[in-house]
């Protein structure tokens, strides 16, 4: 490649294009279906084999490298993730790259080989995907959009309505890592703590959970933007039910919680990369936690909830000392406090 | 997530138990303002009052630094953030604060600089990277803040800095307490003092609210027990009717305070009379930059023009200030002003009452 950073050429569609798929883009996400180079990827179903969920998301993420990961493998893992979160095996996944001219290459060679790591990682193929170039300024050095398709196996019904009265609340490990791995990575913030993201992928982590719980199952959710607030807030009013949470169950890094206190944050409306919520009925809950133990992703997982039939769409915090509040959506962004 | 030392819920529940009993017989109610922002999130996030007794209650004073900020200065920054040449540093919590048409946010969003920063040394940071910008820091809030504003200006001059300026809205918070003591309408029996504030200027600033104004004063930390210790320490002043100073928080305050941050406000700062957001002007409450540090005024060097700055009429933010009542009073609560569209201050501040009412009450 003549360059070290991107160039408004590399996305005119001639040469440098060619170049940068040829010599960079296909051979470090591989996968037979992009090195067709074809306008679609064909992919065999399974025959028999149940039902294609399909999603998509794009990641817009500043700082584009940070402790534990980067946009790149935030990218597939967030895409497995919302596959999984329906009950879904990752099959494939498209990714389009929108780069901002002097961007350099050797970060953009990074991130795809990211990418690559994540989705081998997830057992799910990368096969097909588009790069456009934008003239400097008018993007953040580089978005990703993905798409994902996945294939639900019969008899999983998982959704955001399912949870009933007596089902109980679990989540596979500690709140707000994430988030605040990327913001202690932020300009003007010299936060000296070793906080990690949790972005990974988390369909073998549900496979178990699945295989554990069956139709018991009610819910899966990734708590990501909003954190877990929001999106408890989210079931608690597309079921129709009052969730009630445990303050003292709530697992959070002292140094999260710290960082949290200092800023005026609350982890729970934090982002997460690595968590999931489930809600299952009482009966097979042991059953599930025990599950989620076993996994790597979940050797912390606990019971934070549980669900109530009165009060719909309302999300209760008891708290440590005993109390009660209300936990609501998040607004707006969480920004931090004057004093 | 909770914090073991400071929330366990035996040691609450004793307190909750000590002071049901102490006011069971208790003929009227007793009514304590916090004047703290902090404060008042706290007491909402840990559902503090689902624990204290009926004629127990609790009111938030002007202890929200956004909250109490009035439009105009608001209208100011504004104003500065249009200017070409200018970048207007603030905390993150002000800028969705509304002015009188615009907030700094939507002044973002139309292409004025604006930079969320985490302390003024940021801002004295940002000016030193962009030369070719004026960084006009907003500094706003109370002796907690206004030390490290004025260590940043010393710092800014020693430097001999001449890109970097202050829009100076610093206020005093005894100055509003006994300003709110002097108000017919209140009936505030006790006040549990700012923690944060009353560690720099000492339990002593409080001691002619005890003295002369016979308010008992309590100086309470942050923590839930804190909080329900400090509460329980103001209930024992108004039972025996002996209102003094007393110091909860022993771990960070002391009589006398924080003499270093003291003589930094005294060195870059003056008193002056403040406008209070719902309050009105207050004699005294308000800090000026010394004429040394003129050169570092935005106001004095960046004059602009600002329209005549106006509240919503219906707006009950500075009635919700005083204490004089809760948010659940105000008309606009929870229908036309909501932490997504703010009429007044305290519905847009972390910190203020509304929003925390909005946001953690039952």
């Amino acid at each position: 490649m003549h360059n070290d950073i991107i160039l408004l050429g590399h996305g005119s569609g001639g040469k440098l294009s060619h170049q940068l798929l040829d010599d960079l883009i296909i051979p470090t996400l591989s996968g037979t279906a992009l090195k067709d180079q074809n306008d679609a990827a064909v992919l065999a179903i399974p025959p028999g084999e149940g039902r294609l969920a399909f999603t998509t998301d794009s990641y817009v993420v500043d700082p584009l490298f940070f402790s534990g990961g980067n946009i790149g493998d935030l990218a597939i893992n967030g895409t497995v993730n919302d596959l999984a979160m329906s009950g879904a095996r990752p099959l494939a996944i498209s990714v389009g790259l929108i780069l901002e001219e002097g961007l350099p290459i050797a970060d953009l060679k990074l991130i795809l080989q990211s990418m690559r790591k994540a989705a081998k990682a997830a057992d799910v193929a990368i096969v097909t995907g588009d790069t456009k170039v934008v003239p400097r300024g008018k993007a953040d050095r580089i978005f990703i959009n993905t798409a994902g398709i996945g294939i639900v196996e019969h008899g999983i019904t998982l959704g955001g309505s399912q949870a009933r009265a007596g089902d109980k609340v679990l989540i596979n490990g500690t709140i707000g890592d994430h988030g605040m791995a990327i913001l202690s990575r932020r300009e003007n913030l010299e936060i000296e703590a070793d906080i990690c993201s949790d972005s990974a992928p988390l369909h073998d982590l549900v496979a178990d959970i699945l295989a554990a719980g069956g139709h018991s199952v009610h819910v899966l959710r990734d708590p990501t933007r909003g954190g877990v607030a929001t999106t408890l807030k989210e079931i608690a009013l597309q079921s129709q039910v009052e969730i009630i949470l445990e303050e003292k169950h709530l697992p959070c890094r002292r140094e999260v919680h710290g960082i949290c206190r200092l800023l005026g944050l609350d982890p729970l409306y934090v982002a997460n990369e690595g968590k999931l919520l489930c809600v299952v009925a009482e009966n097979k809950a042991a059953d599930v936690l025990h599950a989620m133990k076993k996994h790597p992703l979940g050797h912390q997982a606990c019971f934070i909830g549980e669900i109530q039939g009165s009060n719909f769409g309302r999300v209760t915090l008891r708290t440590a000392i005993g109390g009660l509040r209300s936990v609501d959506m998040l607004t707006g962004e969480q920004l931090p406090r004057i004093c | 997530m909770p914090d073991g030392d400071y929330q366990n819920p035996e040691i609450a529940r004793g307190y909750a138990d000590s002071l049901q009993k102490r006011l069971a017989a208790h003929p009227t109610s007793i009514t304590l303002m916090e004047v703290c922002g902090t404060h008042t999130m706290s007491i909402y996030q840990h559902g503090i009052r689902d624990l204290l007794p009926p004629n127990l209650r609790l009111v938030s004073g002007p202890g929200c630094p956004v909250c109490v900020t009035p439009v105009s200065t608001l209208d100011r920054a504004i104003a500065l953030a249009q200017q070409k040449d200018i970048l207007i540093a603030t905390f993150g919590d002000m800028v969705r604060v509304p002015g009188s048409a615009s907030s700094l946010l939507r002044e973002q969003a139309l292409g004025a600089h604006i930079q969320i920063v985490y302390s003024p040394l940021d801002a004295l940071a940002l000016a030193r990277r962009n030369p070719q910008k004026h960084i006009v820091f907003l500094g706003i809030g109370f002796e907690t803040t206004a030390p490290t504003v004025a260590a940043t200006l010393v710092k800014a001059q020693d430097e001999g800095m001449d890109n970097f300026s202050v829009l100076c809205a610093h206020k005093t918070m005894p100055a509003a307490m006994a300003a709110l003591t002097a108000d017919a309408n209140l009936t505030v029996d006790g006040y549990l003092c700012p923690a944060h504030v009353s560690a720099i200027i000492g339990a002593d600033a409080y001691r002619f609210l005890a003295e002369e104004r016979r308010i008992p004063c309590v100086i309470t930390g942050f923590e839930p027990l804190d909080i329900l210790q400090g509460i329980d320490m103001a209930l024992a002043q108004i039972l025996e009717e002996r209102p003094r100073v007393d110091i909860q928080y022993q771990r960070f305050v002391t009589p006398a305070g924080n003499r270093l941050a003291q003589a930094l406000l005294a060195k870059v700062f003056e008193p002056c009379d403040a406008e209070w957001r719902g309050l009105g002007t207050i004699v005294g409450s308000g800090l000026r930059l010394r004429e040394e540090f003129a050169s570092f005024d935005a106001e004095k060097i960046w004059p602009v023009a600002i329209p005549l700055s106006k509240e919503s009429p219906a707006c009950r933010c500075g009635d919700i200030l005083k204490g004089l009542i809760q948010p659940g009073d105000c008309p606009l609560f929870a229908r036309t002003c909501t932490p997504e569209n703010p009429v007044g201050a305290c519905m847009v501040s972390n910190e203020g009452t509304c929003a925390a009412a909005y946001r953690f009450g039952i």
